[in-house]
């Protein structure tokens, strides 16, 4: 209410300033009938848009370069260095675009200003000029999504049958993260199942689930293909890992994925950058609550042999946590739903599920 | 004419009923004209004159007005979050008079912050852009540019707005809400707006917008209808579809979106209420929150995300091709120059309009939608950028060899057309779902729609208000003023968008409350305050159109009849047209609206309402057959 209040002051104090200043200055500027006059004022809009165009181009330009190196953070996918060539290259054709109209736009407009005794030049239309610059977009628009369907369907198609499997799951407010352990089979899980302990809502009566194990960040080798299997268990959320150029929604109730080959290690890219605290970053890119800008999830690239060592020293779920695998045991097998067993009968023998939604 | 059924418009009466051809001086017509002279004003209470008027006009600057109010709120609110993007570390006990308990401990409430983008977007794309500029332009020109008394049902005319009132109450009341109005996004997508224990916004403050949307879309498709119909049954003589400024061609066109796309926000709406309220799940389906398993199963918030969009996509294009229309319209008039391409221009604006309606899904490439139909939307697209650009070059082809006069309303037509450049250019980028996987909900997405619709539809709103204030208010609003206001604002918008590319291509997410979590997205702190700096200075400036607008609607010099020497209909009325719009017998239309520095011609302009036979020494070959 009191919010309220402060806002009716507001308009009262802008009616008195409005009042203020007609009884000032400015009573002389509306005084008299209108007659219209195209004078200096004429001219110095159209000066002003030569010294807009020539001054806000050098600015742009300048800001442009001076800040080119910060609006480049590194790349650590193969697919990542692939999309920054096509973004550098459009960014080329939509720039000479930007760079002719708007000089143009400025130029005519400073140009064909009015001037006393000349009359404009009555030129209704032109059909050979239309079909010209409706032809030459539309060929290299037509360039553009060829080139943008065959990386995509490049990038989105099925993951190669070597790949890594993890799975990672958001929830308000922070990621959790899963391995399928040495069987290399995600176990089913269950949202019915989820309490403090058990997050991700393991179905422990579900043999491949007993050795998942879960993980604080994220670990991945280098120079394998790396699927990640996506879900969310309360509201919308997105996988984003802007150094490997992937982005997935977290959709409760439907699983997303993504793959993507990592190409630099984590240590190899703190020397490269001279920073040794740089860390590769998951960042949840779909507006989710309060704690939406703090979802972060720490990933590690890891030389193979690492990875693999790593891989080995977890512990399983159901190993770290006994009294829930004990609860599962007086449970009969038939509790989890059907949609939770649909889901397990559609994961192929492979661990590597192809991309075909 | 009769006092005691204020409803009744005289003007329709006056026009032989809906739909009629215009009747030739009648007695109406007559009294009409008598009535304007002898005793003005004296025969209607204020209440059904300035209150619940029919008269389009009166409607139409209800909407402005309307509109306006809700900009400096949408504006005052992103002030607000700049503010926290700007300075993240900074204390802001000072807005605690204004925001009470949403400063906690010197600190803007994460929650409060996402309430504040999600009023600031919704406000300004329904209530300031589609309501403020269609809403305002299509009820002030469409009868007077067709040549009508009035919109086809002055009655249902005057419900759109008090419609629109009525959600404007509604959604201005959320804003005081103890849990605060929705702050899930403008976009609203379940299951964080359909859960009011996700966040506190979705409470009661969701409620409160749905229902606010819901009384919006009875108010648009009032409109709307009412404007399609008006242009296509009570154009005056002559006016052929051939013949209609392209002004009037946008919002029959803008109408026709609106009438396809709201309906189906309306229906996600109502979904969403449905689950809401009655336990129904059309967008829920395992969910765990809060401590405990929700029991609905199978829906899809995916689906939630293709009904909004099929809307949303067709809805910037409602946002933008009025302005498209006006840009036009006073491009022409002030290069003294026929538009170039009248045909294309009509065809650039079908062809968006169609392709408007098949594109939706860019919106969705990384939701986990089928990639198939990424490719075919990618595909759609993309081809947007051909009648785009197609307009774009008619405009510079306008202003070639032209002789410009810079009026304010100039001025903004030509800052339309730059910032539509710089706004569509990178919708190329976006809308190649490639690099829409990096470029996906950051803050290129933000800077990009920014000036491609937002900006560049507010400088089209300002370019009309300037060149049709005379005829709305009868005065002139002070031109220097407005070139203040033009080159500050372009200036300025320029400065908050373009740095803002550079964040974009860095990766940053939007709706970050602060970016100082992460190390990737941390390297333009200085930016962000450059950017808020600027941001708010541009905010400010809009005060001076605020008081040059009060100012001269009491103050202003008085207009003339035709002030820009323009050719349309509209200046055909007196300077303060009265209900009716025309005293006698409205005109008859005899040629294309862009008759301007005719060769042959005494005059650079020829209005349309002069026949062919009175011009004989400009008629091209064609139009003289007519004469003959």
């Amino acid at each position: 209410m009191t919010a309220l209040t402060i806002v009716l002051v507001l308009v009262l104090l802008l009616v008195v300033f409005g009042l203020l200043f007609r009884l000032q200055t400015l009573t002389s500027i509306f005084s008299g009938s209108f007659t219209r006059d195209i004078g200096m004022s004429n001219s110095v809009n159209a000066v002003l848009f030569i010294v807009f165009l020539v001054g806000g181009g050098a600015w742009f330009a300048y800001s442009f370069a001076e800040n080119f190196n910060k609006m480049n953070p590194p790349i650590a996918s193969i697919h990542g260095h692939a999309m920054e060539r096509m973004f550098w290259i459009t960014m080329a054709v939509i720039g000479v675009a930007f760079v002719i109209t708007q000089a143009l736009l400025f130029w005519y407009s400073y140009k064909y200003q009015h001037k006393e005794g000349r009359r404009a030049y009555f030129f209704s239309h032109n059909n050979t000029i239309e079909v010209v610059w409706t032809i030459i977009p539309a060929v290299v628009m037509a360039a553009l999504i060829f080139a943008g369907w065959k990386a995509w369907t490049r990038i989105t198609g099925p993951a190669p049958k070597e790949s890594v499997v993890l799975e990672v799951m958001g929830k308000q407010f922070n990621w959790l993260v899963r391995y399928p352990g040495r069987d290399m089979k995600l176990g089913v899980v269950n949202y019915r199942l989820i309490d403090a302990t058990n997050e991700f809502g393991f179905d422990l009566t579900d043999k491949s689930a007993l050795d998942d194990f879960t993980a604080g960040e994220v670990h991945v080798p280098k120079g394998v293909p790396v699927l990640i299997k996506i879900r969310s268990r309360d509201v919308l959320h997105a996988v984003y890992m802007p150094h490997f150029r992937v982005q997935m929604y977290a959709v409760p109730g439907m699983p997303t994925r993504f793959w993507f080959t990592p190409t630099t290690t984590t240590d190899e890219m703190r020397a490269k950058l001279g920073n040794p605290k740089f860390d590769y970053e998951l960042a949840c890119n779909q507006i989710c609550g309060r704690g939406h800008f703090a979802m972060k999830l720490k990933i590690v690239v890891d030389e193979p042999d690492d990875y693999q060592n790593w891989y080995a020293a977890q512990k399983s779920f159901s190993e770290q946590n006994p009294d829930v695998l004990a609860s599962f045991k007086n449970k009969p097998a038939t509790m989890a739903p059907a949609a939770a067993q649909v889901e397990a009968a559609e994961q192929p023998a492979a661990p590597l599920a192809s991309m075909s939604h | 004419m009769d006092t005691n059924k204020p409803n009744l418009s005289p003007a329709v009466d006056a026009q032989g009923g809906i739909g009629a051809v215009p009747v030739p001086h009648t007695e109406h017509a007559d009294h009409l004209h008598h009535d304007e002279h002898d005793h003005e004003h004296h025969d209607q209470h204020w209440l059904w004159k300035y209150v619940f008027s029919q008269d389009h006009k009166m409607i139409a600057r209800q909407f402005l007005i309307t509109g306006m109010l809700w900009a400096i709120i949408g504006g005052t609110l992103s002030s607000l979050f700049r503010l926290q993007l700007g300075w993240p570390e900074a204390t802001l006990d000072w807005l605690k008079p204004l925001l009470g308990h949403w400063i906690d401990a010197g600190k803007l409430n994460p929650e409060f912050y996402l309430a504040l983008v999600t009023m600031h977007g919704t406000i300004m794309v329904f209530f300031v852009l589609t309501a403020g500029l269609s809403g305002t332009f299509s009820n002030f020109l469409i009868p007077l540019q067709v040549g009508a008394r009035d919109m086809a049902s002055g009655f249902m005319n005057m419900l759109s707005y008090w419609f629109f009132f009525l959600s404007s109450v509604v959604m201005f009341w959320s804003l005081f809400l103890e849990t605060g109005p929705a702050s899930a996004g403008w976009t609203i997508y379940p299951p964080l707006s359909a859960l009011p224990q996700a966040m506190p916004g979705s409470g009661a403050g969701m409620t409160m917008w749905l229902v606010s949307m819901a009384l919006f879309i009875v108010s648009q498709l009032l409109g709307g209808v009412n404007y399609v119909t008006t242009v296509i049954n009570l154009r005056t003589r002559g006016m052929s579809m051939s013949k209609l400024p392209l002004t009037i061609w946008a919002f029959f066109l803008t109408a026709i979106l609106g009438i396809l796309s709201f309906p189906v926000l309306f229906s996600a709406a109502l979904l969403l209420i449905f689950d809401r309220s009655f336990g129904t799940s059309f967008f829920l389906s395992d969910i765990y929150i809060a401590g405990q398993a929700l029991s609905n199963q199978g829906g899809s918030p995916v689906l939630f995300q293709h009904l909004f969009w099929f809307l949303g996509h067709p809805e910037v294009y409602i946002v933008i091709m009025p302005a498209m229309g006006m840009v036009s319209e006073v491009l022409a008039t002030n290069a003294r120059k026929p538009i170039f391409g009248y045909r294309a221009m009509i065809g650039s604006l079908i062809g968006i309009s169609l392709l408007s309606f098949v594109v939706w899904a860019h919106h969705m490439f990384v939701t986990g939608m089928n990639p198939f139909l990424g490719s075919v939307f990618m595909f759609l697209t993309l081809i947007i950028a051909v009648p785009s650009g197609v307009k774009v070059f008619n405009w510079l082809a306008t202003l070639w060899r032209g002789n410009i006069r810079f009026s304010a309303a100039m001025l903004f037509a030509i800052g339309f057309v730059s910032l539509f450049i710089s706004g569509g250019l990178t919708g190329i980028i976006l809308g190649n779902a490639t690099l829409d996987i990096q470029m996906h909900n950051t803050y290129f997405v933000v800077a990009h729609f920014h000036l491609v619709m937002g900006s560049s539809a507010f400088f089209g709103l300002f370019c009309g208000v300037y060149h049709w204030f005379p005829k709305m208010f009868g005065r002139m609003m002070d031109e220097k003023l407005g070139y203040i206001h033009f080159w500050l604002t372009f200036a300025g918008v320029y400065l908050v968008f373009m740095p803002m590319h550079y964040v974009g291509i860095a990766g940053f997410p939007r709706r970050y409350y602060a970016w100082t979590g992460f190390d990737a997205f941390s390297q333009f702190a200085d930016m962000n305050k450059f950017i808020s700096v600027a941001a708010i200075l541009a905010f400010f400036a809009q005060f001076v159109f605020v008081f040059n607008f009060f100012y001269s609607i009491f103050r202003g010099r008085r207009a003339t009849e035709n002030p820009w020497n323009s050719t349309t209909l509209e200046w055909t009325t007196p300077i303060e047209p009265g209900h009716g719009n025309w005293p006698g017998e409205i005109p008859a239309v005899y040629r294309w609206p862009y008759d301007y520095s005719k060769p042959g011609s005494e005059a650079d302009f020829i209005p349309q309402t002069v026949p062919y036979s009175q011009t004989q020494s400009s008629n091209l070959p064609y139009e003289q057959e007519v004469v003959d």
